[in-house]
């Protein structure tokens, strides 16, 4: 078998977080709204029409660039792509070309431990299309639509260069790349919803071969890109393996039945005839807005993912963990400043505080507890006030209810038992309901305690403590022997 | 009153007769409905005539008579059918956009009705402003008033046949290399091309972004000016407008400083091209103010043999992009075909009629890879050269007088001749617009009752000068505005 060689690169289109579309006022909040009803003259490219910059856009976009540690050109300024498609109201997109907003920067993540560099060809504004409809309560049977409320809405590309080397890259570039326009509140980065879309390149070459291009699309998740790359890559490596060629094309990820499909019949190369705008003038951007926009830059994830890691002692993969959502990593700091044992924070976060969030379906900004309200919670198990098990019974009601951990324990009188006398007393009651377990125990089966131990917390409803409850069995049935 | 008591008539007079509500806007409406009623059928300078909502807004103005009348108060104007009118017919002269009715205004329309104008109706042209002589136009041809089997010229024919016949006191107009200013002089009357970014170009349909100016259609000079300040000023919906004031005639220098303008006269414009009288009558114009003391220079401007192809490339371009939204898709004209490329194809062939076509191809051709360097950057090249060329020549004089022509209004349905001697007619009026210079158009006499078209370019934004030059110019001339019987035939 030979040893193939895999480079990836990605084309990343972002929708700008912006309240306004790209060249009018029309809003851009338009997920789930009827069709044709966030629209104007301009975006629907009317006669006479003409597209005035929202200079949000721009700040949103330097933003990105800026982050991207890309090289700001002095002037740019904006092309029209020209090509025929119904949701492409004008018959052209703006969007840039030879003059894109950033070029030659680079992005840093981590995959699989190690830390991995990809650089950044480009990133470039334009506008996104509308949608073809299909079905819906708006359109007569067999007929297709088009929804104009997408029109105009702003997008950045963000191309990196092919410097990625496996599916599991691809996909830990893409999710960094996320976690960076999502931290910089450039782009909601919802893949579902469509506001980022994935597209890769991806080739196999070996020493004695040079690799083909292919283009893949339709890749809705982070987990369809690792599913689509990798399947690419085992076709490409058959073909190649069987003598047989790769043809440059672009497929499609079908997601259900987990394979790539030529697009076939769009193959010949479609000229664009990009030509500068003249609807727009060029625009330049000043030492001073980059400058403002730079020094504005919040920490990004991997400077937090690094500075979690020396400052709070936490491993490579528990901070890459926090920082991967802002709130989550800051919901984590902010826990810290009430009880600093980041440690054992970042474990109740990463455990139960997802699990009650995933339970919940929903996010940390709009659940109903609060840093304090966890640091509260995590002192009184530290104390030893209450158990593990009684806390985390207590956090489900507070994520539900929004009561805080002490008021839950005094109402349910859950105060943890550490009277030695009193669990003395349940520990002999244990004992004896279960003396087949105390034989395997003293036979020397260390499984056995576990359940005594679990024995115990049973008839306490939990509210053992469970260092105690050890010491005192273990010391019972030394006597036993 | 009657029609012919109008023929003098200024902006400023309409509006003192207003004032003093000799006429209402009613009777004014009226008057020029009955103008259009009998001269139409003969001149097609109409595409679209707003008879009932005039005069509702006639009658709506007449009952509401306020105490300081808006500059346009009452006074109908039309507009050249590619400038969007609210809730009328905007067909560009084609078939492609036959039903289609604006659901805005273009900020120039605006402006007109905010200053108190009346839209009397949609003029004639040649489909998609492609043209020279509205012959273009889908809806059939504009007559000449002055001889109705001649051209009224193009593409804004409709609009200068109908100010020339005064079925209209005033007009817009557009012009992209030459669309008002060729008109108007073929029709006798003024025609100004703005400054590039003076006028706001929203709701403009656009032709070629880089060149397309709305510009007045007139009677008189002052008219001119007066429209001017109307539709000119910032616009926040055009990123290309100038972001300056309305211009204001306090602009234009006094009748002591217009004296001491140096002309100059680029040579190049009077070469053998241009017919003989025509040259003369130029000659005789410049005669005029040099007898009354006006330095005159001859300067050159050497590119001006280059302007044309470049012209032609470079707007062709950018008209083969902005006549892509016409797909069928949304509005429009659509011919169902067997899939999507089919109905691109079949409304696209009938849509458009054969010039537009010719140049969205030549247009397409030229973006196209691999010709892209050759033929559009090379001509945006040649543009800069031609730019260069006044910048140099307005350092030597304040303003340029050329003809605006080379030739008198050619016969309609005159086989076409080479389609580049057809392209040639336009070859005085592109440069100053590839500049995007304002230029001007007067009337400086007739010859067999054809006009001749006086041309004056001033530099960036001095419409001040130009203005102030071509006010003292109309006076020293003292030609009789047109008024004519709509006979077959020649006649004034």
């Amino acid at each position: 078998m030979s040893d193939f060689t895999t480079t990836i690169g990605l084309e990343v289109h972002c929708q700008l977080l912006t309240q306004a579309k790209m060249f009018c006022r029309c809003s851009t909040d338009y997920i789930g709204k009827e069709p044709n009803t966030l629209v104007c003259p301009v975006c629907l490219g009317l006669p006479g029409s003409l597209p005035v910059l929202n200079q949000k856009v721009v700040e949103l976009a330097l933003r990105a660039a800026l982050a991207l540690h890309c090289q700001i050109l002095p002037q740019t300024l904006f092309h029209r792509k020209n090509y025929f498609y119904p949701d492409l109201p004008k018959g052209y997109q703006i969007s840039q070309y030879n003059l894109p907003i950033g070029i030659d920067g680079f992005l840093e993540f981590y995959s699989q431990g190690v830390r991995k560099k990809a650089r950044i060809r480009r990133i470039h504004i334009e506008e996104d299309a509308g949608k073809l409809v299909h079905e819906g309560a708006f359109l007569p049977p067999g007929t297709s639509g088009v929804d104009c409320n997408r029109c105009g809405i702003p997008l950045v590309e963000i191309v990196t260069e092919p410097d990625l080397s496996s599916p599991e890259e691809a996909r830990d570039c893409l999710m960094m790349l996320r976690n960076i326009v999502c931290y910089l509140e450039v782009s909601d980065g919802n893949m579902e919803e469509g506001s980022l879309r994935c597209d890769a390149n991806i080739s196999l070459s070996s020493s004695s071969l040079t690799g083909v291009k292919v283009e893949v699309k339709n890749m809705n998740s982070f987990r369809s890109v690792y599913r689509a790359l990798s399947y690419e890559v085992e076709r490409q490596r058959k073909l190649l393996e069987e003598g047989k060629p790769v043809f440059q094309e672009t497929r499609h990820w079908d997601e259900i039945k987990g394979v790539t499909v030529s697009a076939r019949g769009k193959e010949e190369a479609e000229d664009y005839r990009y030509f500068p705008d003249p609807d727009l003038l060029p625009f330049s951007l000043k030492t001073e807005m980059i400058e403002e926009i730079k020094s504005g830059l919040l920490e990004l994830p991997l400077e937090k993912e690094e500075r979690f890691m020396t400052q709070y002692e936490l491993s490579q993969g528990e901070a890459e963990i926090l920082v991967q959502d802002r709130e989550i990593a800051d919901f984590f700091e902010d826990t810290l400043r009430n009880f600093n044992k980041p440690r054992m924070v970042c474990n109740w976060i990463v455990t139960e505080v997802f699990r009650n969030l995933k339970e919940l379906g929903t996010t940390i900004s709009r659940a109903k507890i609060t840093p304090s309200h966890l640091a509260e919670l995590l002192k009184m198990v530290d104390r030893k006030e209450i158990s593990g098990t009684m806390a985390k019974s207590v956090l489900e009601e507070m994520f539900t209810s929004g009561a805080r951990a002490r008021e839950i324990v005094t109402r349910r009188g859950m105060a943890l038992i550490n009277d030695e006398k009193e669990l003395e007393n349940i520990v002999k009651e244990v004992i004896e309901k279960n003396p087949q377990s105390v034989a395997d125990y003293l036979s020397g089966k260390e499984k056995a305690l576990q359940f005594l131990i679990g024995q115990v917390m049973k008839e306490t409803r939990g509210q053992a403590d469970p260092e105690l409850t050890r010491n005192i069995l273990i010391k019972v049935l030394s006597s036993e022997e | 009153m009657k029609i012919e008591e109008f023929k003098d008539f200024t902006i400023q007079d309409y509006h003192h007769l207003l004032e003093e509500k000799k006429i209402s806007p009613l009777e004014l409406v009226n008057i020029f409905l009955e103008r259009i009623e009998e001269g139409e059928d003969k001149i097609h300078a109409f595409l679209f005539v707003n008879e009932e909502k005039a005069k509702n807004e006639a009658r709506e103005k007449t009952d509401n008579w306020p105490e300081e009348l808006p500059p346009l108060w009452g006074l109908p104007v039309a507009i050249k059918d590619n400038i969007c009118t609210q809730g009328m017919p905007t067909t560009c002269g084609s078939k492609m956009l036959e039903n289609f009715v604006s659901p805005y205004d273009a900020t120039v329309v605006e402006r007109l009705k905010a200053a108190g104008a009346i839209i009397l109706g949609k003029t004639n042209m040649d489909e998609f402003a492609m043209g020279s002589s509205t012959e273009n136009s889908t809806f059939g041809p504009t007559h000449n008033p002055l001889d109705l089997r001649r051209t009224p010229g193009g593409s804004s024919g409709g609009s200068a046949a109908s100010v020339c016949a005064l079925e209209a006191p005033c007009a817009l107009g557009s012009d992209t290399g030459g669309s008002v200013r060729q008109p108007a002089a073929f029709c006798g009357v003024v025609g100004l091309r703005p400054t590039y970014g003076r006028v706001p170009r929203y709701g403009v349909v656009g032709l070629a972004s880089s060149l397309d100016q709305a510009g007045p259609i007139t009677r008189k000079v002052e008219d001119a000016i007066t429209i001017l300040e109307v539709i000119s000023g910032k616009d926040s919906r055009d990123s290309t407008c100038a972001p300056y004031p309305p211009f204001s005639r306090n602009e234009i220098p006094s009748l002591e400083d217009i004296r001491k303008i140096k002309v100059g006269v680029p040579r190049e414009y009077f070469s053998s091209r241009v017919e003989k009288v025509i040259g003369e009558k130029i000659q005789e114009a410049l005669g005029k103010l040099k007898g009354e003391g006006v330095e005159l220079v001859e300067v050159s401007l050497p590119h001006t043999d280059y302007a044309l192809e470049a012209y032609y490339i470079v707007a062709s371009a950018e008209a083969s992009s902005n006549l892509a939204r016409y797909d069928g898709v949304m509005y429009g004209l659509r011919v169902e075909g067997e899939d999507l490329q089919d109905m691109y194809f079949e409304t696209r062939t009938l849509g458009f009629g054969k010039e537009v076509k010719r140049r969205i191809i030549l247009g397409t051709y030229s973006l196209s890879s691999g010709h892209y360097d050759e033929y559009y950057l090379k001509s945006m090249k040649v543009r800069t050269l031609v730019r260069k060329d006044f910048e140099e020549a307005l350092k030597q004089c304040n303003l340029l007088i050329t003809p605006t022509t080379p030739s008198f209004p050619f016969f309609l349905g005159e086989e076409t001749q080479d389609l580049y001697e057809r392209y040639t007619d336009d070859i005085f009026t592109i440069p100053s617009a590839l500049a995007g210079l304002p230029s001007l158009s007067l009337n400086c006499g007739y010859e067999g009752g054809l006009p001749v078209g006086l041309q004056i370019i001033g530099g960036p934004f001095e419409e001040g000068k130009l203005l102030g030059l071509a006010l003292w110019l109309e006076k020293l001339l003292a030609l009789p505005s047109p008024f004519p019987e709509l006979k077959e035939g020649r006649g004034q």
